[in-house]
């Protein structure tokens, strides 16, 4: 069968399940999207050649480029320059067979060579070699035992590995993104999906589809549920759903709007947007308890909460001083202060996992782009160069920030780097996709 | 030249002027489609509450993206009328007629176009205390989702109030923002932005 028709017959199953409403799925159906990665070249960064690993099973082909895997990872991270295979002089597949001299010659500081065989019980045995060049010596290796579907998953722990000895800081490409596609749109059989793929954007599972709006997802701490905002019942409502099972809960579903969600570190509970009162005001729920406490009281737009890493503060939106601003309070209630300044539109801010920068949406003239403040001399830095850039996500690490962008009329979602020196676009053939976020880690 | 609103402003006494007194025209059959059509998902009418007995054919003469200048770069205080539009075959003569609000971008004031055409509403559900309306507040693309929900339903509210204003009673009045969830105009342009940024009125 080929992918289209599945793809095809996927869908009628899928507009099957609809014909009763919102279908919601644990993580574990077939992916129905194919990805196209593009990367902008870094023209920065610690070189470093990855050699294609060999392939050694006898009698099947290889059903996923390891190397390339990483390459594409460490690149994405803007923390490395990989050289192409085709500029490499030799193939080597273990560190026995590395002549130092071919890669010093191009000025390459580390090496990773590989090769997959034939496993035992398992299907396949990978094992890799991260060789300082200069030094003449191994910094690290690893054997793992995995099958054809693990693949990519190791290819991604090989990458956390490499990025880890070699930056001294923890990698995030195990980690996941969950997002919202946007299917036929316009048409009668418009159709909207939270889903959740590996951080470069394979691997897609559709963990809930709906004819009506889904928005704001949002992972728990532990990275085992997202909550999100759904219209199914012709009103918002706040949902938790758990992705390894499908099962799901509604939170709230009070007059107007029921939006924002957001989990304490903690995980206890949930910031959200309210506007039962009149306006949009923070309130933060109690989830054990069922307790709802309002944070904000103000005539204004107050919504998009999102918690400090230790939990004492919330930043939120607001236009309470005339255009949309980012504000801070203590999450136990005080008075808001304003953080940004600069320029007429900023929104959806986030911190990042150390607490020291926020990331948000601004607009620059016409265009609306991604930035990162500094919170000690409170600098800003616009990373992006989109139109209509949104939805910035940290990754656990801090390194990336996920977003969503349009690229001729369609949202995409891209990477850039914390420092702005990479972007990359993880390009979805199907839909319109858009409001990514990214998992914390969960091992 | 003058700037794009200013060109509004000084017409709008103009359109004001046309609508009084016009009221019992019988609904004219423009060619163009109308708004609601552009989304096949909510067509209105099937509900029992129905206003299109006592208001005849809903939506004509409503926006077209034809009636917006192509290429032009709007002022963030540019607002979409379909009093104002050249293109439209046929100009709104019932103000009950017109069921949806154009803003201005992040705004959510009532332009003079519009004012005569809420209070009209708002007369008519005064006079039907039986009639349920639902006042449905929509954003352009542009900035933030959640932000976007916020300032959807501040456009829903605003046209509520003045609705109340008129007589009509809450219990008459539903409101809802889907913020930039539901366009009626695909596509990342001043046009498509101009007619997505609206309050439409549900019968």
């Amino acid at each position: 069968m080929d992918h289209q028709q599945e793809t095809s017959i996927i869908m009628r199953i899928l507009w099957l399940l609809l014909m009763v409403g919102v279908w919601s799925a644990p993580l574990s159906a077939s992916s129905v999207h194919t990805i196209r990665i593009t990367t902008e070249a870094s023209q920065h960064g610690l070189p470093i050649a990855i050699v294609p690993f060999t392939w050694e099973v006898p009698g099947r082909s290889p059903p996923e480029d390891v190397a390339a895997v990483v390459r594409n990872n460490l690149e994405r991270s803007g923390r490395f320059k990989a050289m192409p295979p085709g500029d490499m002089l030799a193939r080597p597949r273990s560190a026995e067979e590395v002549n130092f001299a071919d890669w010093r010659i191009l000025n390459m500081e580390n090496l990773v060579v590989g090769r997959i065989e034939a496993g035992g019980s398992d299907e396949f045995q990978v094992t890799f070699q991260l060789l300082d060049v200069g030094k003449q010596e191994q910094i690290t290796g690893y054997r793992f035992n995995t099958n054809r579907q693990d693949l990519r998953a190791t290819a991604h722990h090989i990458s956390d590995i490499i990025f880890e000895r070699l930056t001294g800081e923890r990698g995030a490409f195990s980690t996941r993104i969950a997002y919202i596609t946007s299917l036929n749109e316009g048409t009668s059989n418009h159709r909207l999906t939270l889903t959740v793929a590996d951080a470069d954007g394979h691997n897609p599972q559709t963990i809930i589809e709906s004819s009506e709006p889904l928005m704001s997802p949002t992972w728990s701490p532990d990275g085992r549920r997202l909550a999100y905002v759904s219209f199914e019942n012709r009103r918002p409502g706040i949902w938790i759903q758990e992705i390894f099972t499908g099962r799901r809960t509604q939170v709230t579903s009070f007059t107007g709007i029921n939006g924002a969600p957001a989990w304490s570190p903690d995980g206890r509970l949930l910031a959200m947007t309210l506007s039962k009162e009149g306006s949009p005001d923070i309130f933060v729920f109690d989830l054990e308890r069922s307790t709802l406490r309002a944070l904000t009281r103000h005539f204004a737009i107050d919504t998009e909460p999102a918690w400090s890493p230790d939990g004492k503060q919330i930043i939120f939106t607001s236009d309470r001083g005339g255009g949309p601003q980012i504000y801070q309070i203590p999450s136990s209630g005080g008075e808001p202060k304003r953080l940004t300044f600069e320029g007429p539109y900023n929104a959806r801010a986030s911190y990042s996992p150390d607490g020291r920068l926020l990331t948000y949406v601004t607009r620059v003239g016409r265009n609306f782009r991604i930035a990162v403040q500094d919170l000690r001399n409170n600098q800003v830095r616009v990373l992006t160069d989109g139109r209509l850039d949104e939805s910035p996500s940290f990754s656990p690490n801090g390194k990336m920030i996920i977003y969503a962008t349009r690229v001729d009329g369609k949202g995409e979602l891209a990477a850039v780097s914390t420092d702005g020196r990479v972007r990359q676009r993880l390009a979805l053939q199907r839909g319109d996709v858009r409001e990514p976020v990214w998992s914390p880690y969960t091992r | 030249m003058l700037s794009t609103p200013i060109r509004y402003l000084m017409s709008s006494s103009l359109v004001l002027g046309l609508l009084v007194g016009c009221s019992s025209t019988p609904p004219s059959t423009g060619s163009g489609a109308p708004v609601a059509a552009m989304d096949g998902s909510r067509q209105p009418g099937a509900s029992s509450h129905s206003a299109f007995e006592y208001f005849g054919t809903p939506g004509t003469g409503i926006a077209r993206e034809g009636g917006i200048p192509e290429g032009e770069e709007f002022d963030d205080d540019y607002y979409y009328s379909p009093y104002q539009d050249q293109s439209a075959s046929t100009t709104p003569t019932n103000a009950l007629e017109v069921r949806t609000i154009y803003f201005a971008f992040d705004s959510s004031e009532i332009h003079a176009d519009f004012i005569d055409i809420v209070r009209a509403h708002g007369m008519a559900l005064a006079s039907n205390p039986n009639l349920v309306v639902t006042v449905e507040g929509h954003c352009d693309e542009r900035g933030s989702r959640e932000y976007n929900i916020g300032l959807g339903e501040r456009r829903a509210n605003t046209v509520k109030r003045m609705l109340m204003a008129q007589g009509a009673r809450a219990q008459q009045i539903v409101t809802i923002s889907y913020g930039e969830e539901r366009p009626v105009a695909l596509g990342s342009n001043e046009q498509a932005w101009a007619l997505n940024r609206r309050s439409e009125l549900v019968y």
